[in-house]
């Protein structure tokens, strides 16, 4: 076996990522449009203590940021740095220990957090012996990842690789700062931060944004480099901006944590370097749009018949608009408005639906074929109609928590003649309730989206067909 | 702050903006050599690279944002111990909101100030002020209709733990109240929990099946033991902020397992001071409202 597996692309892990990304996917995204219902018919939580809202919320967060997305960018990193290095995984026991391992940490995500057993640290609630066993699977990918770099046959390293490589070491260190902890009973998992108060606070944000900025970010611009100029069948449109875009966005981001904490505990002076360089970080975050779009500049036409270009071009439009909404809501006197409101939930569905999730499905749909023998997807009809779904799922759930959020905020400042607040609590969340409705009906368009995937790659991978994985030999 | 940690922040703060501009100054242009739509002859499983230039409203949205940051940390507070131009803090800007605040509105509310509470309920305009207040400051634990909920106190009605004269409404506002009921689990049997209980509520207005054997008992140990805040009648004592027993107001639940467990737990009630928040001007006014609650029958009383 061995000898012939050296001249061979592994696939195996890439199939099972790509397959268990789908079902993820559904999952994370079932429990995200429950727990949406919730807080328009609060009843639906059955009285439930595992049902209810505070437990279910992040278990949809966990859900599709680490099942969903690490599944996405495990199976797409994995197949690209194969595929652009010219040379097959580092090694094919430690790519079948990533898939079982991370399997084995979102199982463990879905049975801890229902139970309530959680840190409390926004989007790292998971329990140190999870963290642990988190960070040493990250290893184990790192490994494989960097270790198959170290191979490859090509004299450079192709910029999608970067963006994957920014993001796997980035994350890695993000992990075990944020998470480390003082373990208090090791039967109920209980632990609290190593952290205190506004350095706490500090910590989870840097981690926070950074989970944004080198997760959701870095990680997806990677999958975007690849299967962009791969689906449009184009050279990507600037080397030079794609360098240049690549260190200015790593650099920053690191800095923009701090306006999670605006007018907070935490120092004037650190929440000012936060919106300054939140500002400065709108000009990188676009260099990957422009270089997306751009690179389909010759080929607009192939919009009209590739509904899969559809997905990866508009969820660079997406990510154009919340890397734009982004800086701008990081102003202080904007956050004043919009912090504590559902404009920030608003915000993060375009980021998270919009960009991650679309590049996703659009980066599946081209991937999965190929990994089967297939030509294409079983029906590219459904494909268009999951696009439409999706499309007017995001939007209907951006601008119902836009109006919701606006409205929110400018009602909690309203004042009577007397200085006193004109609404109460419970007047705006009257107020927001028709608006939970239509994010409702937009999360719950965008999940059927995702059963029609679903039923689209049943098909298309029933009855493989041989795969040619044969490396050619780079042309440099 | 250290001066280390001051230097060291503004050490990183301007390499990382000084490498930002280095970055763009050293890329802006391309050789001479190359031409528009050329590659760069690297080709990756397929995928090729144009070397074409960045564009140049890219370059200048990333110029704009640099100089407005620089501009920024030079006014308000960013670069380690220097505070800035403008001397900005978010404290001084709550205590100048504040101020601004005051100026405006307390003088709507002082020129009651020297009204009696009395004399303010024949002055909508003050009890609508006062309601508003009450609204925005009070309603978290009395709730907006000022009816209370389990552990806080209704305020519409004519019972009083402490009294509800307007001086009375006005110093709890002002001053704050602790009401502490001890817990009794260890010094009592749950038996004699149980005569207790049975006990009060052979006393209450509000009709409970009681075990007649237990009275016996608990009469004597409600005199031992709670007669000297709650009274020998149970009528209660407003000194102490002791509740009366005899009445159909139970402030933390009227079932027999609601008093037993208030009698093997204890309770600590307290009402924060507010003449830090409200001020004194507020704080009258919104005694007033709360005084009114209680004299317009109709509307107070379920």
């Amino acid at each position: 076996m061995a000898e012939s597996t050296d001249s061979k692309y592994n696939y195996k892990v890439i199939r099972q990522f790509s397959v268990m990304a789908v079902i993820w996917g559904i999952v994370g995204m079932a429990v995200g449009v429950l727990i949406a219902a919730q807080l328009w018919i609060p009843a639906l939580n059955f009285d439930t203590a595992w049902l209810s809202y505070g437990r279910l919320r992040p278990l949809h967060t966990n859900a599709v940021i680490f099942a969903f997305g690490g599944c996405v960018l495990m199976a797409t990193s994995l197949y690209c740095v194969q595929r652009t290095c010219h040379t097959p995984l580092f090694s094919r026991k430690l790519a079948a220990f990533v898939f079982w391992g991370w399997q084995l940490v979102i199982l463990l995500a879905a049975i801890t957090l229902p139970m309530g057993l959680t840190s409390a640290k926004e989007y790292a609630e998971l329990e140190w012996p999870i963290d642990i066993l988190i960070a040493i699977v990250w290893i184990a990918y790192a490994v494989l990842f960097f270790g198959t770099i170290a191979k490859r046959k090509t004299s450079h390293i192709y910029v999608a690789n970067w963006f994957f490589g920014a993001f796997i070491i980035t994350v890695a260190i993000l992990h075990l700062v944020n998470s480390a902890a003082v373990p208090v009973d090791f039967t109920t998992w209980k632990s609290y931060s190593a952290y205190s108060g506004a350095i706490d606070a500090m910590i989870q944000w840097w981690y926070g944004h950074n989970a944004v900025g080198f997760y959701l970010t870095a990680g997806f611009l990677g999958i975007m480099y690849y299967f962009i100029p791969k689906q449009a069948e184009r050279p990507v449109y600037s080397y030079r901006l794609s360098i240049v875009h690549f260190w200015a966005l790593i650099a920053i981001y690191m800095w923009a944590g701090p306006h999670h904490l605006h007018y907070t505990a935490l120092p004037g002076w650190a929440q000012s370097l936060g919106m300054v360089f939140s500002l400065i970080l709108l000009a990188p975050s676009w260099g990957g749009m422009i270089n997306g779009i751009m690179t389909l500049s010759g080929a607009w036409h192939k919009l009209r018949t590739d509904p899969i270009l559809k997905f990866l071009i508009v969820s660079l439009s997406f990510y154009g608009m919340s890397t734009f909404e982004g800086p701008m809501m990081a102003i202080k006197t904007v956050n004043a408005l919009s912090h504590y409101t559902d404009w920030t939930i608003g915000h993060v569905h375009s980021g998270a639906l919009g960009w991650v999730a679309m590049v996703s499905i659009g980066a599946l749909y081209s991937l999965i074929p190929n990994l089967f023998g297939k030509k294409q997807m079983h029906s590219i009809k459904l494909i268009n109609m999951h696009f439409w779904l999706s499309t007017i799922g995001v939007v209907l759930y951006i601008v119902s928590m836009w109006i919701a959020g606006l409205t929110q905020g400018l009602m909690a400042r309203a004042t009577n003649q007397d200085g006193t607040l004109t609404y109460s609590w419970v007047q705006i969340l009257e107020n927001t309730y028709p608006q939970y409705g239509i994010r409702l009906l937009g999360g719950f368009l965008f999940l059927s989206g995702m059963f029609i995937m679903l039923y689209n790659v049943i098909k298309t991978i029933q009855k493989p067909q041989p795969v040619d994985k044969r490396i050619p030999e780079p042309v440099h | 702050m250290s001066n280390f940690w001051s230097f060291y922040i503004i050490a990183i703060t301007v390499i990382t903006i000084l490498g930002c501009v280095a970055l763009l100054y050293f890329t802006r242009k391309k050789k001479q050599s190359s031409e528009d739509g050329q590659t760069t002859g690297h080709v990756y499983d397929g995928i090729e690279e144009f070397d074409n230039p960045m564009p140049k409203w890219w370059l200048w949205l990333f110029y704009i944002s640099i100089v407005f940051g620089v501009i920024y940390l030079i006014l308000y507070p960013g670069l380690g111990k220097y505070q800035g131009l403008l001397g900005w803090s978010q404290d001084s800007q709550y205590q100048q909101e504040v101020a601004a605040a005051n100026e405006r509105y307390l003088p709507l509310y002082e020129q009651y100030a020297e009204k009696s509470i009395e004399e303010l309920q024949q002055i909508p305009e003050a009890l609508k002020m006062g309601q508003a207040i009450f609204a925005n400051t009070c309603f978290g634990c009395h709730g907006a209709d000022a009816r209370g909920s389990l552990g806080f106190p209704n305020l519409t009605d004519s019972d009083w733990l402490r009294g509800g004269s307007p001086e009375k409404i006005k110093a709890a506002i002002l001053n704050g109240l602790n009401g502490v009921m001890p817990a009794f689990s260890e010094t009592l049997s749950d038996k004699d929990i149980d005569s207790l209980s049975s006990y009060i509520s052979s006393k209450n207005v509000i009709e409970r099946p009681v075990i007649e054997s237990f009275l016996a008992n608990g009469e004597k140990l409600f005199k031992q033991n709670c007669a000297a805040c709650h009274g020998q009648d149970l009528a209660g004592n407003q000194a102490l902020g002791a509740p009366n027993l005899i009445d159909e107001v139970w402030l933390h639940g009227a079932s027999p397992g609601m008093v037993k467990d208030v009698i093997r737990n204890g309770r600590i009630n307290r009402m924060p001071p507010h003449e830090s928040i409200l001020g004194q001007a507020k704080s009258h006014i919104v005694a007033a409202y709360v005084y009114s609650l209680s004299q317009n029958k109709e509307a107070g009383t379920n």
